[in-house]
């Protein structure tokens, strides 16, 4: 279709957003009992897309950096201002341009800057799951979490098990599925 | 176009045939065109050889109408043909516009569809091991029959198509309508979606639309619809909000939801992915445990979002190993 107006492909895909070689992860993580998730040379490093709310979870975020709490260098931070602004177009976008993981962090519920928006990723986010089982996309893969702005260490936790999980779980095979169909049509 | 014959051909690729009787709706209109135009291939309704269109130079044909999605060889190899032969190539309906019904197959392998098909399915003989083979030896003669491919594909995914051309089946006013376009010869520009709406269905539906609160889904056997209100508010699932306009809203206007055959609205990739946005955010509640059980209303809800569009979806197709 040609249509005129900007549409998700026009996105910057996950393989635009800037890739930390593993040296430049291992320099950045600076206890050594911390650098396991990042992986040793040859290892498999997920890319894990994470959605992260404006108000809370990037300030959470944020928090975890300032703080200098170590965490696997595997998550490609997205920052939207609600969580309800993740379109689940978003995610399937992510997974069919490679990523191995997406991460959605919201608000707690009942802390939502504008009042409402986490209940809509509450209530979206258990259909995409079965969205996402249906298309064979398996359960590790996409994640919902709420963190707060004070939940800086919870966030830290939250990626390397996340990572550890797609570790134990390979590379996300959608991107070269989608690939080789064509080629053995 | 002068004072020569219009050159068409009609094919149906994984269909059903309802394209082409969408073709026969338009009633005496059928005529007009019969009289502007020469149907040089058209397997439903005239005879014809695929010789006849190998052997038509290049660009011979001013338009083809391709109905279908492309699942086995054949469907390719005759796209491939008659794109060569045609100056025009419509993608016609939903099939051949994103996959359509057909494309529900991405949910499932090749080898789930034949072992279901063909070897464990209630209604053959036990024990079969018979399936569709490309390549048959028979007493010495080799019989091919076109190769199935592991998934479905739309028609673009194949050939260049210069315009899509949706519904399912389009509806026959819309039909008219494009066919009239491309005999005066003024065209939209390529790529373009024809003969729909470029608003969301809702902006064509009359039903009245007050604030959506979902506390249950029901099926539309299971209640009495109200003839005037949203089909959405009420509980039934409608695919009116991810849905491009241009069908008249027939179906919500029978009481029936819309299914989404014409496509994602302009500037949305994938249908289903919008449904579930649209669908999911307005369930009227806080709690977890309360929006499992209000989800459980619906059954298939991959099958519904993704009923046309599976094959042109961001992730096309179940990628179980």
């Amino acid at each position: 279709m040609n249509e005129d107006r900007p549409t998700v492909a026009d996105l910057p895909t996950v393989a635009d957003l800037p890739t930390v070689a593993d040296d430049q992860t291992a320099a950045r993580v600076d206890r050594p009992a911390r650098r396991a998730p990042t992986g040793a040379a040859g290892s498999f490093q997920p890319r894990i897309v994470g959605f992260l709310c404006n108000w809370c979870s990037y300030a959470g975020a944020d928090l975890a950096g300032t703080s200098r709490t170590p965490y696997a260098a595997s998550v490609r931070v997205i920052r939207v201002m609600c969580s309800a602004r993740i379109d689940p177009t978003f995610v399937l976008k992510a997974l069919a341009e490679g990523a191995d993981g997406v991460l959605i962090c919201g608000c707690h519920p009942g802390d939502c800057h504008y009042s409402e928006g986490n209940y809509k990723t509450m209530r979206r986010y258990p259909l995409l799951k079965r969205m996402l089982a249906d298309l064979g996309i398996e359960d590790a893969r996409v994640r919902l979490e709420w963190v707060s702005a004070s939940e800086g260490q919870r966030f830290a936790d939250l990626v390397d098990d996340m990572t550890q999980r797609l570790r134990a779980l390979g590379p996300s095979r959608i991107k070269t599925a989608l690939a080789t169909d064509h080629a053995e049509r | 176009m002068g004072g020569r014959k219009l050159q068409i051909a009609l094919y149906w690729g994984a269909g059903c045939g309802g394209c082409d009787v969408a073709v026969l709706d338009t009633n005496e209109f059928i005529l007009d065109v019969a009289a502007l135009a020469d149907i040089r291939l058209w397997p439903i309704a005239v005879d014809g050889k695929y010789r006849d269109v190998e052997e038509m130079a290049d660009g011979e044909l001013d338009l083809t109408l391709f109905n279908g999605a492309v699942r086995n060889s054949e469907n390719e190899h005759i796209a491939r043909l008659l794109r060569r032969k045609s100056r025009l190539l419509v993608a016609f309906g939903s099939c051949a516009h994103m996959g359509g019904i057909p494309g529900l197959a991405n949910l499932a392998t090749k080898e789930e569809i034949y072992d279901r098909a063909y070897l464990h399915n209630p209604s053959i003989e036990p024990g079969n091991t018979t399936v569709p083979l490309a390549q048959t030896s028979v007493n010495g003669y080799s019989l091919e029959l076109p190769r199935f491919y592991q998934r479905v594909f739309k028609l673009d995914d194949v050939v260049d198509v210069d315009y899509y051309l949706p519904g399912c089946p389009p509806a026959a006013d819309q039909v008219r309508a494009v066919l009239e376009v491309i005999v005066s010869g003024v065209l939209p520009p390529k790529g373009s979606v024809v003969g729909a709406g470029d608003r969301g269905l809702c902006d064509e539906c009359t039903r009245t639309k007050a604030e959506k609160k979902i506390k249950e889904f029901r099926r539309p056997w299971q209640i009495m619809a109200d003839p005037e209100a949203c089909l959405l508010e009420q509980g039934i699932l409608c695919a009116g909000p991810a849905t491009r306009s241009g069908c008249g809203a027939r179906c919500p206007t029978s009481s029936i939801p819309c299914r989404g055959c014409y496509g994602p609205m302009p500037g949305v990739v994938d249908q289903g992915a919008k449904l579930l946005s649209a669908v999911t955010s307005v369930i009227d509640s806080k709690d977890p445990d309360e929006i499992d059980a209000i989800l459980a209303g619906l059954p298939d809800f991959t099958g519904y979002a993704y009923r046309f569009s599976l094959p042109a979806s961001l992730l096309q197709r179940s990628v179980r190993s």
